[in-house]
């Protein structure tokens, strides 16, 4: 650090060149309440060493890092090898091994949308979610509406989302209670036979992990 | 609504179509994440997830509906590190003084 | 502690509902389902959000319902389920 450089700054400095990148929530705008809390909360845990600025960057880089690609891989990969698949139903972490991605601390459960059976996740209580999948949740999932009615109206609410299924197939809601998260696998797409792994994942987006629509070409019965 | 269900758990009551909205994380959420991390991490193990979700479950429900998601998980947090003495309520006090008067905010 | 139900047992929940925290739903108080899965053992809730880490280890169960038996209303089809994981202190076996 430059020796006219006085003050710490401490969780927000992310440039090693030390400049002060624009911190648009912190300069711009009036804090909130909540904000003004989180940054006193965060110094002071930071000047009684219970965490470091390094390990709170360091968190916030991992945090950034995962993105829903991270599940639409495991898809690509369940789509393009059946033993792939049952192995990945059976221990997501074991299969998330085998191609060097830890799905992480939380056992992650992945459930198979058939032609007969569709599968939607919801946390009723919070907004629990496969973060070390899927990434942040969007807004929406962690909405009132959607916490009090993906579980008792799943029908209505994935209309919402454009998926009409027809009554053939049973949708199968999984409500996040306890210690398991859930992942949607999808079926895949007829007509994307001899498409690599990559171009697989690129169908498989985050809201048909969690169960609120299909990939693109996916027939709805 | 009955006293015999809690506010929180609202599986199965009626509500207006969902907003479709996606999520912009702004720098502070992504330290509320970050520091909650840390702090229930098998290092610190200084509190846990369910630990959080009672101290959500508890603010209230006017403050429940009236705070987003992020705002109750850091009132939550820091009602737990208070309660656990990690905190003190004087030194958070100056602390968020001197936090506001830095940021050139009025004081309230 | 062992687990005391398996797969395809029938079980209800308990028709409790305290103040506190606790991770079984209000909707599914009181209803019947199957057992699906059982997720191994794991710290109760209840203890760890009051503060207790090192409490006993509890089996947790996936139930399924019919949403025709969660739901008076239920407006989908009659084979829609709901599953959720409940700790095996919520529940009791359903005799028929």
């Amino acid at each position: 650090m430059s020796s006219d450089h006085h003050h710490d700054h401490g969780m927000y400095d992310s440039d090693p060149l030390h400049h002060h990148p624009p911190q648009p929530d912190l300069e711009d705008t009036p804090l909130t309440h909540h904000q003004i809390m989180q940054i006193a909360v965060g110094e002071l845990l930071i000047e009684k060493n219970i965490i470091s600025a390094d390990a709170l960057r360091a968190q916030i880089e991992f945090q950034d890092s995962i993105t829903p690609s991270r599940g639409a891989e495991l898809v690509a990969r369940a789509w393009s090898d059946d033993g792939f698949k049952g192995r990945l139903i059976a221990d997501s972490k074991a299969a998330g091994y085998e191609i060097g991605m830890d799905v992480g601390p939380v056992p992650i459960l992945v459930m198979e949308n058939t032609p007969t059976v569709h599968n939607l996740i919801v946390c009723t209580l919070c907004s629990c979610y496969p973060r070390f999948l899927l990434g942040i949740p969007p807004d929406w999932y962690k909405s009132r509406s959607y916490r009090r009615r993906a579980i008792s109206e799943p029908r209505k609410v994935l209309s919402e989302f454009g998926t009409d299924l027809n009554d053939s197939v049973e949708i199968k809601v999984h409500d996040s209670t306890a210690d398991m998260r859930y992942m949607v696998l999808p079926m895949r797409p007829a007509g994307t036979d001899g498409m690599s792994e990559a171009e697989l994942a690129g169908l498989v987006t985050r809201d048909c992990m969690i169960g609120v629509t299909v990939p693109e070409g996916s027939s709805k019965a | 609504m009955t006293d015999r269900r809690r506010h929180h758990d609202m599986g199965g009551l009626e509500d207006g179509p969902v907003e479709i909205k996606e999520h912009t994380s702004e720098p502070w959420e992504k330290r509320v994440d970050a520091i909650r991390s840390l702090l229930s991490d098998e290092q610190r193990n200084m509190l846990s997830v369910d630990e959080l979700r009672r101290a959500i479950e508890d603010l209230g429900a006017e403050a429940y509906d009236r705070y987003n998601y992020y705002e109750r998980w850091m009132a939550a947090m820091t009602n737990i590190l208070l309660e656990k003495k990690i905190l003190g309520v004087d030194e958070l006090g100056r602390k968020m003084a001197e936090v506001e008067a830095r940021q050139g905010n009025k004081p309230l | 502690m062992s687990a005391r139900y398996k797969v395809g047992d029938t079980v209800r929940v308990r028709q409790a509902f305290p103040p506190g925290h606790c991770r079984t739903p209000y909707y599914c108080r009181g209803k019947s389902g199957v057992v699906v899965r059982c997720c191994g053992e794991y710290r109760n809730p209840e203890y760890l959000a009051y503060g207790t880490y090192d409490g006993p280890e509890e089996p947790l169960y996936r139930v399924q319902f019919m949403q025709t038996d969660m739901w008076d209303d239920y407006s989908g089809a009659p084979h829609d389920k709901v599953e959720i994981e409940i700790y095996e202190h919520w529940l009791f076996p359903e005799t028929s």
